[in-house]
């Protein structure tokens, strides 16, 4: 697959699955086109060549990809509705529930990541955590099988993205929920990542494909070396 | 080191032993002096730095070889500009097409399917737009008869035709004034808002959020603008016709000794169907423009929150010239066709 914009190539040889079940990472340092790859696997933009599919479907431009959630990297909570109607309006758009059953599964989805009680805050009464949490409440309120993360950990302390990645793994092994996460933070990709893929922008596409660790230990690529050791790319050569 | 630059020698040292403590700007002042020095033919060297004088030479050599060196930006010849100005105008003609063909397509299956319009995000919108807008319309308004009242007296008084202020406020307020300073009033009111909060929304993800959801932002976010705006500007005229209205008639019973019943008895004879109903039409017009500019710009908000203010400032400008040209438009219509 090759995305890009007006013509002009961002990223290309971009080829990859993603098992069921799996925690699967997209990683690169800022300006990779991680977040503009992951716009195209939830259909907010499509790609130049090739294509994307979800359970064998192709995600339609714009339009919402079946089974699957996206947590937003601000967690893009509606500013003018309560915690619990914005967990809702999933569930109101496309479940046929009774206002009663919708409160019922907003309470258990609130509760389930650690939010129980909030149904009537507004996002702009939450800390950032809070509000990364009540965004993944909404990317589960239709129990997708796959859920989108673009970079849940981004501006937590260290703290809060250590609970949060708990909470992933919890989500992923409790419901099975397949979770592909755009982020660059090395703590989370090892605490939880089964498998990665790495992009840069000077490759203009994928530079590595598999478990962080093994990546991390054995890859030969000083680009690859320099992004798990946290050094600059070609720091040697400046030296 | 203008001397130095001035008349170079073959070889310089820039012997720095002695100094003790160097601040960033000097580093970079030596180091400049030093490549310009070489440019010019000579070698030249910074030697004897040690300790935080050598640290601090070496984060600024260091941080200076990652800058690319700026290069000159040419400016564009006319053809060039003329081709720029081209397809800018051609993308943007292309956007508002687009936007007008998804508003277009959002309205129709709305009109098939009532239930796809979020009713309760368009009452809550009327009454943001409408009621709570009640108070600032009916003082502009109404100092907006006085005004023409006033100016109208003044003329009118010397040839003995004090109540023809009343027929000309009458006229002059429904078919023109009232309208247009309410429409302006909701541009830069709710105008203004809807391309803030749409804008905000764009840059906070809000919209693709929707997206994902499976909501399409038209039906769920312009529509119900559009709706609010077209049914609360012309209720709002009304009501601003009415207050400047009185506006002209205390001009003519407290300043040209008219008494009330004969102003509004001659004011009655003014207010025909087609007075107001020009007025109502074109007030119906200008909600609808200023509710599609107004989203339009909220949605093609790029760049965060300097982008939500840029927004909202092309917002309004559009908006008001939009104003004046529908307003002609319309009054050239209404002379055509003798209405």
């Amino acid at each position: 697959m090759a995305i890009g914009f007006h013509g002009q190539v961002l990223l290309e040889n971009i080829d990859f699955n993603v098992r069921r079940g799996e925690i699967f990472a997209v990683l690169g340092g800022s300006g990779s086109g991680k977040s503009t790859l992951l716009r195209h696997l939830i259909g907010l933009d499509l790609p130049m060549r090739g294509e994307i599919l979800v359970d064998g479907h192709a995600p339609r431009l714009g339009s919402r990809v079946p089974d699957c959630g996206v947590l937003f990297q601000s967690g893009a909570l509606f500013g003018s509705m309560t915690l619990g109607e914005n967990v809702a309006l999933p569930l109101a758009t496309w479940t046929g529930l009774s206002a009663r059953e919708i409160a019922v599964v907003v309470q258990s989805k609130l509760r389930l990541v650690g939010l129980g009680g909030f149904e009537n805050h507004m996002p702009s009464e939450l800390s950032g955590g809070m509000k990364k949490r009540a965004g993944i409440a909404r990317a589960l309120a239709l129990e997708p099988a796959l859920v989108y993360l673009d970079e849940p950990s981004a501006g937590l302390d260290p703290s809060t993205s250590a609970e949060l990645d708990e909470l992933l793994l919890t989500l992923n092994r409790g419901l099975g929920t397949t979770l592909v996460i755009v982020t660059h933070e090395l703590a989370s990709i090892f605490a939880i990542a089964e498998r990665c893929i790495m992009l840069d922008r000077d490759a203009k596409g994928p530079i590595a494909l598999g478990a962080p660790a093994d990546l991390r230990d054995h890859s030969r690529d000083p680009r690859v070396v320099a992004f798990f050791n946290r050094k600059p790319a070609g720091g040697e050569a400046q030296a | 080191m203008r001397e130095l630059l001035a008349e170079p020698a073959t070889r310089v040292r820039l012997d720095v032993a002695r100094l003790r403590s160097l601040d960033a700007a000097s580093a970079a002042l030596l180091l400049e002096l030093r490549d310009q020095l070489r440019a010019g033919g000579s070698e030249a060297e910074v030697s004897g730095a040690q300790g935080r004088v050598e640290a601090i030479l070496d984060l600024v050599a260091s941080s200076a070889r990652g800058v690319a060196p700026r290069v000159a930006r040419k400016s564009p010849g006319l053809v060039e500009q003329i081709g720029r100005n081209t397809a800018q105008v051609s993308a943007f003609a292309l956007e508002v097409l687009s936007f007008t063909g998804e508003v277009v397509a959002a309205a129709a299956g709305a009109l098939r399917d009532l239930r796809r319009i979020p009713w309760r995000s368009v009452w809550s919108l009327m009454e943001r737009t409408g009621a709570d807008a009640l108070p600032i319309i009916a003082l502009i308004t109404f100092l907006v008869g006085l005004v023409s009242a006033f100016q109208g007296a003044i003329t009118l008084h010397r040839y003995g035709a004090d109540i023809f202020v009343a027929d000309g406020i009458a006229i002059g307020v429904t078919r023109e004034f009232g309208p247009l300073m309410v429409a302006i009033v909701a541009a830069g009111r709710s105008g203004a808002a809807f391309a803030a909060e749409l804008g905000t929304m764009r840059v906070s993800e809000e919209v693709d959020a929707l997206r994902t959801i499976g909501l399409d932002p038209y039906p769920y976010l312009v529509l119900p603008r559009v709706l609010a705006l077209g049914a609360m500007v012309p209720i709002l005229t009304m009501l601003g016709d009415a207050v400047a209205i009185a506006g002209g008639a205390t001009v003519g019973v407290l300043g040209l000794d008219l008494t009330l019943a004969s102003y509004l008895s001659e004011t009655q004879l003014r207010l025909t169907f087609w007075n107001i109903f020009t007025g109502l039409i074109k007030s119906l017009a200008f909600a609808i423009a200023i509710a599609l500019i107004g989203c339009k710009w909220g949605l093609a908000t790029r760049g965060g929150a300097e982008g939500v203010g840029r927004a909202t400032t092309s917002a309004v400008v559009t908006m008001l010239f939009s104003l004046v040209i529908i307003d002609a438009a319309f009054t050239l219509v209404f002379y055509a066709w003798d209405i």
